[in-house]
């Protein structure tokens, strides 16, 4: 049996390697990479969670395919917001993105 | 050293060491590939945990869906072939820093958390107990992710178009009446 | 065999010597159905074309295939200059993984499976579609306009088809009411018009389309955008020589087989002949019954695949807007229609005219095999199509 605590630390390691993805790629599909790292993290825990907690059992499950769902959608959402700014900007450079800023 | 436990070490630290590959790659395409060993690394942890149906989801919509429009878009957007990713210097330093105090903070709770006795309870319910609490006990959140899902849709088909798109698709069309090639 | 090695063996070296046994054993066969499909495909590709094929190697040119082989070993490795090297050399292998993993779950026979798995269905069906991910590395790594077009449109369709295969796959799990690969077969066992496939008319429709489906997600004749040699030279191949060029047809040939035993599981019985009434592997003993049973899985696995490449050498290339259209314009409309019809069909048609279906359907079919090919037999070459051989 593997215990709970090596699971966890895994996934704060996975969590950790997406922030820092989020932080230093300027590239958009890059940081969107990053985002995938840290949901796949958080997907981790709950899956330890329902292995090891017992009346978390259906709970987690539950949850980890929701975030499996939510996290295609939001892939392709934001590739489609992507492709958008690389047809008006030419660049998916996020620096780039400063038309709010007046 | 049970088995589990040794399969467990390898395939975290192939996940672990991929994940690094992500941070690090210089090219979109190279991450992205470091970023399918992780997931399915993560996908073949579920396995282990004995989340089969999990397991299953996340090869079929991460790795089969998602990855695969993620390197479409990097190969759609990329300016030329192979561009490099820059990164600052200070940028690493401050990155790394926070990640770091992030990692160190997670891994203290889980520590703590790992000190909590747990059972070993038996394996998660299977795909049918999970279907069946779909249509049950969870259906309302099931429900609301079926119509976002369906949002979704409609709404990346119309920010994908292009403005053009109308009258490309009239003359496309034309030609295909037309029986010649477009 | 587990619990024979465990006799012998301490509990975790017994898991990983079976783990390899069974990992060798699905290599193994692998290795060998490739062998044979190739052959068996330059000899219906040469019987189509009004040729021989291979006659040279062996008997019949059945070592055509370790000619070959021969050859590719000793061919240059070669990584074209400008290539993203380590994409290049691993995407092969990706590729082969992938097919290679999707065996994992395919029972051949009652319980001859190398890992069975609750969700063996679903399993199969995620680890068949990360194909695509070694050839759309391939054509990006290679720094061609050619690899990179017959990769980016693998993915196009790839990514398209993976939604009418899926619902078409649910279609017999619906009525078996699970995902398990082994039980869906159990349960088709006896009679061929137990088959799903004969099931209900929505079963009927579901196989062909999926049939179709998993064609073009094989990147197989008529659907094989990838590496239309008439427009890309070879698409995401042209640049590869030697061993990695065979990883991607041993890859190919082994997810076609894996498409075809899918098929017959889901809807053609299975490991079961469809003409004996009991289960070979009770009434023969576990040895010989197995066998008989894994024989006849293979043979229908095979015979779909020569299916396969009877279509690829009689049908034209679709244009890659066409194959976009033809899925989702129709496929998909068409599979989820099965879904619904099929769902309807088990709560609300009363079982005698359920069973009467099931009947006509697979006598339907049985006669109109039997006239066509009654027809065909009777059919005479006229000289002006007999092409070569026609004596003048």
């Amino acid at each position: 049996m593997i215990p709970l605590s090596y699971i966890l630390i895994l996934s704060a390691f996975l969590f950790a390697c997406g922030v820092l993805c989020i932080a230093t790629k300027r590239n958009a599909i890059g940081i969107l990479m990053g985002v995938e790292l840290v949901l796949n993290a958080a997907n981790i825990n709950f899956v330890a969670f329902a292995r090891y907690v017992p009346g978390f059992q259906m709970d987690g499950q539950v949850f980890a395919v929701m975030v499996i769902v939510l996290a295609a959608a939001e892939a392709a959402v934001a590739l489609a917001i992507i492709l958008n700014f690389y047809n008006n900007r030419n660049t998916v450079d996020v620096d780039e993105a400063n038309q709010l800023r007046g | 050293m049970t088995l589990d436990l040794a399969l467990f070490v390898v395939l975290a630290s192939v996940i672990a060491a991929s994940a690094i590959g992500v941070v690090v790659a210089h090219t979109i395409v190279r991450s992205a590939v470091f970023l399918l060993f992780t997931l399915i690394g993560v996908a073949f942890l579920y396995f282990l945990i004995g989340a089969e149906f999990l397991g299953a989801a996340q090869l079929i919509v991460y790795v089969g869906g998602t990855l695969v429009l993620l390197v479409f878009g990097g190969m759609l957007t990329s300016g030329g072939p192979f561009q490099t990713l820059r990164v600052r210097r200070l940028e690493w330093l401050f990155g790394g820093f926070v990640a770091l105090a992030i990692f160190a903070a997670l891994a203290q709770v889980s520590l703590a958390l790992g000190q909590r006795p747990t059972t070993d309870a038996p394996l998660p319910p299977g795909a049918g107990p999970l279907g069946v609490a779909f249509l049950t006990s969870h259906l309302l959140p099931f429900e609301i992710v079926s119509v976002h899902l369906l949002v979704v849709l409609v709404g990346a088909a119309y920010l994908a178009r292009t403005r053009k798109r109308a009258a490309l698709g009239s003359e496309d069309s034309a030609s295909r009446r037309n029986g010649g090639t477009p | 065999m587990l619990s024979t090695l465990d006799q012998y063996l301490p509990h975790a070296v017994a898991i990983v010597v079976a783990a390899g046994v069974a990992a060798l054993v699905v290599f193994a066969f692998i290795g060998a159905a490739a062998f044979l499909f190739i052959w068996g495909e330059r000899k219906v590709s040469g019987r189509i074309q009004d040729r021989l094929g291979p006659t040279r190697v062996g008997k019949f040119g059945l070592l055509q295939s370790l000619a070959d082989g021969i050859k590719l070993v000793t061919k240059e490795d070669f990584v074209p200059a400008g290539s993203d090297k380590f994409l290049f050399r691993i995407a092969p292998f990706v590729a082969f993984c992938a097919a290679f993993t999707g065996f994992i779950a395919l029972p051949f026979a009652q319980g001859v499976v190398a890992q069975p798995l609750n969700v063996g269905a679903f399993f199969v069906l995620a680890v068949l579609s990360s194909e695509v991910f070694g050839v759309l590395l391939a054509g990006y790594s290679s720094a061609n306009k050619w690899s990179l077009f017959g990769g980016v449109r693998e993915a196009a369709q790839v990514v398209s088809y993976e939604i009418p295969r899926s619902l078409c796959v649910l279609v017999p799990v619906c009525i078996a009411g699970t995902l398990n690969l082994n039980t869906i077969a159990t349960q088709q066992e006896g009679f061929f018009w137990n088959w799903y496939v004969f099931h209900d008319p929505f079963t009927f429709v579901a196989f062909f389309v999926f049939f179709i489906v998993a064609t073009a997600s094989c990147k197989r004749a008529p659907f094989d955008l990838a590496e239309a040699e008439s427009e890309l030279v070879a698409g995401f191949l042209t640049e590869y020589s030697g061993m990695r060029w065979s990883y991607f047809f041993l890859a190919e040939y082994a997810s076609m087989f894996a498409m075809s035993a899918l098929a017959s599981i889901l809807f053609l019985g299975g490991w079961h002949s469809g003409l004996l009434p009991f289960e070979p592997a009770t009434a023969f003993g576990a040895i010989l019954g197995n066998l008989v049973d894994v024989g006849v899985f293979i043979l229908k696995g095979s015979a779909l695949v020569v299916v396969m490449m009877w279509m690829r050498w009689s049908l034209p290339r679709l244009r890659i807007d066409q194959v976009m259209s033809t899925c989702l314009e129709y496929f998909v409309p068409i599979s989820c229609g099965l879904l619904v019809g099929v769902c309807v069909w088990q709560l609300y048609v009363p079982s005698a005219v359920a069973e009467g279906t099931k009947y006509v359907l697979a006598f339907g079919s049985l006669a109109f095999a039997a006239i066509t090919l009654v027809a065909a037999a009777k059919t005479r070459p006229t000289p002006q199509h007999s092409g070569a051989f026609a004596k003048p």
